[in-house]
This record gives C-alpha cells, sequence and structure tokens, in this order.
C-alpha cells in the first residue's frame, strides 16, 4: 500500500474557483480548431459568417475575461479519485461547492441555479454543483469542471431501445433527437451519445463522453465508426450553425459504450452547445 | 447576404414592412430584456388588464437573462436566450403592439400567425457570441423585477446592435428556407418547436 497523498479542502476549493473562470473566459484549443475546421468547409455564407462571429467572440473573451456565453451553466464536476488519496480540512463536496461559491462571484458569472425546480428561488451562488465521483488506481485527484448550458441541456434525450432496435435503431434515435432540436441547442453543437449500461448510466456515459477532446475517436474501431457516421448522418440535415441552414450542424459526435442487460439497449444523447467549456486539474500526483 | 440596414427604435410599420428574412440588420436605440420568469409576470398583468412596468407599443423586447457587468462595465456577457419558451406569452404582447423580438431558435406556428397579423418580426441574434454583443451595448438600467436578478427587465442602449430578420410580416421563415437548401437527407422529424 502507497503511502496516502493528502490534499487539502482549501486547495480543492481554490483549484475548483480557477478552472469555474478558465473555462467560461477561455474556449479550449480543440474548441478554436474545431470552429475554425467548420468555418473552412461550411459552405452557406450566413453561417460561415456566424462561425467566424463564434471565432471572434472567442478572442473577445479571452481579451477582455467575459464570459463566452452569458448561460455560464449549472456546474458539472467530474472527481477521479485515486484510492490513496485522503482529503484533509473538510469535506470534498463542501469544498467543490465553496469553490463554485467563489469561482461564480470573483469571475461575474451568472448564477443559473434555482433551488427548487417548481419554487425557482434563485441560490444566488450557482451551487450545489452536480458532481460525479470515481475511484481510481492513479494516485492523484482529477477535477474536471464544465460548464453546461441550459439550452442544449434541454435538447438532450434518454430511449430504453430493444436489443431488436439495434445499430439502426440507435442511429435514428440519435439523429432525430439532433433534428427535434433545430436550432435551439445553439449549432454548431457536440454530440455525447451513451450506449448500454442502464437508464441512469447511459446519461452519465453521454454526459462523460463530452469531456473527450472534440474530435476524438472512440479506442474501439467499430465505435470510432458509428461516431463517423453519426456525424456524416447529423451534418446531412442542413441545420447549420444557428440552424438557419448550412453544412455543419455537428463539430463532433462522441459515443462511449457499457455492457448491459440482454433485455435492454439505453441509448442517451447529450448535446452541448458550440460554447464547450470544459477544464481538467489534476492535484497531488508525484 | 444583404446588405446591412440601420434601424432605430421605436420601430414604425414603415420600417417593420421593408424587412425581409435574411436581411443583415443593426439596431440602435432601446431594447428591453425578458425572459421566463419576467415573460410570466408581464402575460399575468397584460391578462388582468393591467398597465406594464414599460410601454411595450413599437418596442423590442431582447430575450437574455445577462451574465452580471464587471466593473467599468455596463453590462457583462449578453447573448440570445432559445426563444420558444417565451412562444406562449409572445401573441399577447404582440396584440399590445410589441413590434419585434430578439432571440434564437424557430417559433412556434402561433407566433408566425401573430407576427402576420400584428405587423412584427423576429430577429435572430448568434447564440452564444455573447462577449461580443455586449460590446453593442452603451448602457443597462433595470426597469422592473429586480429580485428576479439576471431575469429582471433591463432597458438596454444599444448602438448597431446586429441581428438577422429570421420572420418577416409576410410570413416568410428563414429556419424552413436555410435548412431545405442545405439537407441532404429525407429524414423529415422536424418539429416547428422543440
Amino acid at each position: 500500500m502507497d503511502t496516502p497523498i493528502r490534499i487539502n479542502a482549501a486547495e480543492i476549493s481554490e483549484t475548483v474557483s480557477q478552472l469555474c473562470q478558465d473555462a467560461n473566459f477561455n474556449l479550449g484549443s480543440d474548441v478554436v480548431k474545431a470552429l475554425a475546421l467548420a468555418h473552412e468547409k461550411e459552405e452557406s455564407p450566413v453561417a460561415k459568417e456566424i462561425l467566424s462571429e463564434l471565432l471572434e467572440n472567442a478572442k473577445i473573451a479571452r481579451k477582455n475575461t467575459m464570459p463566452l456565453c452569458q448561460d455560464t451553466g449549472v456546474a458539472v464536476v467530474f472527481v477521479e479519485m485515486g484510492q490513496n488519496v485522503e482529503i484533509i480540512g473538510g469535506c470534498i463536496y463542501d469544498a467543490i461547492n465553496a469553490g463554485v461559491h467563489k469561482g461564480y462571484k470573483k469571475g461575474f458569472l451568472r448564477k443559473s441555479i434555482v433551488a427548487d425546480p417548481l419554487g425557482r428561488t434563485n441560490t444566488n451562488d450557482n451551487t450545489p454543483a452536480i458532481i460525479h465521483t470515481e475511484f481510481v488506481a492513479e494516485n492523484h485527484l482529477k477535477i474536471t469542471f464544465m460548464a453546461k448550458g441550459g439550452g442544449c441541456e434541454n435538447m438532450s434525450k434518454i430511449a430504453m431501445l430493444t436489443p431488436a432496435d439495434g445499430r439502426e435503431g440507435l442511429i435514428h434515435f440519435v439523429v432525430e433527437t439532433v433534428a427535434h432540436a433545430m436550432a435551439n441547442p445553439c449549432p454548431p453543437i457536440i454530440v455525447g451519445v451513451g450506449m448500454g449500461g442502464t437508464f441512469d448510466y447511459a446519461a452519465l456515459l453521454a454526459k462523460k463522453s463530452l469531456l473527450r477532446p472534440v474530435g476524438s475517436e472512440n479506442k474501439n474501431p467499430d465505435t470510432a465508426q458509428l461516431e463517423k457516421e453519426l456525424l456524416d448522418k447529423i451534418n446531412n440535415l442542413g441545420i447549420g450553425a444557428q440552424g438557419l441552414g448550412g453544412r455543419i450542424t455537428a463539430l463532433a459526435v462522441h459515443v462511449e459504450s457499457h455492457p448491459c442487460h440482454i433485455a435492454s439497449l439505453p441509448v442517451a444523447v447529450n448535446i452541448d452547445c458550440h460554447s464547450h467549456r470544459v477544464k481538467t486539474a489534476i492535484l497531488g500526483s508525484k | 447576404m444583404t446588405n446591412i440596414i440601420s434601424i432605430n427604435t421605436p420601430l414604425s410599420d414603415s420600417v417593420v414592412e421593408k424587412l425581409k428574412i435574411g436581411d443583415k440588420v443593426k439596431i440602435s436605440g432601446i431594447l428591453y430584456t425578458a425572459r421566463d420568469a419576467a415573460h410570466k409576470r408581464l402575460a399575468s398583468l397584460a391578462e388582468q388588464g393591467k398597465e406594464l412596468p414599460f410601454d411595450i407599443k413599437n418596442q423590442i423586447i431582447y430575450y437574455v437573462g445577462p451574465s452580471p457587468a464587471p466593473p467599468g462595465m455596463p453590462i457583462g456577457s449578453c447573448g440570445p436566450t432559445t426563444s420558444y419558451r417565451m412562444d406562449k406569452y409572445t401573441p399577447l404582447l404582440l396584440s399590445l403592439g410589441l413590434k419585434a423580438t430578439i432571440g434564437k431558435g424557430n417559433r412556434s406556428e402561433e407566433v408566425l400567425e401573430a407576427m402576420k397579423k400584428y405587423k412584427a418580426v423576429y430577429f435572430v441574434a448568434t447564440g452564444g457570441a455573447a462577449a461580443l454583443l455586449a460590446q453593442s451595448v452603451k448602457k443597462a438600467e433595470i426597469v422592473a423585477y429586480e429580485d428576479l436578478g439576471t431575469e429582471a427587465i433591463r432597458k438596454l442602449e444599444v448602438e448597431n446592435f446586429p441581428v438577422i430578420v429570421a420572420n418577416d410580416i409576410h410570413g416568410n421563415d428563414l429556419y424552413k428556407e436555410g435548412i431545405v437548401t442545405y439537407s441532404k437527407t429525407s429524414l423529415s422529424h422536424r418539429s416547428k418547436t422543440a
């Protein structure tokens, strides 16, 4: 057994606060690259102009430390915790929420969370974060922050397909979900697909797939092929940037897969907008 | 793309009548912000025949919940939110003289019909270009519902605020036309509103 790695809760808070701001001000180089490529390929003059506005917007946001989008998202935090990591000086969930509180205040980010889905009173500090925790063999604490917009989250869907629906049924469901979403999720989008697992796990996989660098392929060649096929079909819809017609509706499709029950084929589609804000930090690594 | 048309608020019928889908427009003057929660309150007042907190006649409503203004700035980032969530309330507001709305995403058949009936247009601003759009906002003040925070109604003074006409008063729809032009698929499940 390795000696435990101690990480202070205050360090976690500070890291999360920085990630909230970094993600909202600085569009990742993978997204910038994908938008530039889309701009190059796009045939519609309207869509091409929109794509150049988005590239310009990313420059302004970075330079002026302004949020890329006024919807600075629900804070979704993925934690990979090494089994030898020990958190000292507080609870990890409290530390993460304290970081979100601080980051959203300090960065002048919008507070978009209501305490009760029906009562709808704003919590005024964008907490609580949605936190997913996973134990890993590595001796580190990896924190990935995602600012997830409401418009694209609203266009996400899940289906419990049957084994008979198979690959074709899955493709149909994913493409229909994007077709139905039209302009609402702010295309060009990134489409996250989770297949297999259970009702809940498919949705988690779909969201996790969005953490991959934009345009990276699944390691499994069959799944990578499925990603390519889905991307082609989605781009053939003609929705285009902001839904005003064009060749590029999605910048990427990421699929993640998991074993499932003999009776089931769960499929979840989690859509992210072009303002795809994901940042990672690793603590305690030797 | 066509030439850029510059317009000033308040909007007269003669200005609105000339706008066609696909026109690039730069707006100068006043925009009133309102999104989900403010619309609920406005509609409730209108249904009871009560006065609204601002004179809506010939005005433009912008669907936005801005991020907080950093020091020295009139407003934070302020791109459009998705419009379909306001569809339920829009025909009523158009009947009171509202001349245009700004948002993103397509509108319901009811809203399209009401726009024809009351001679109003729907503009789209680029969703997610919020830091860029903030540069066109010169002043912002809350005029109602401060308790709603980002969802409060604000009066924005804008200069050359860039939008595209998505629906004109003649019933044309840029969303439908644009997608038909670039679609390579027979898949037809395209709902009017999601």
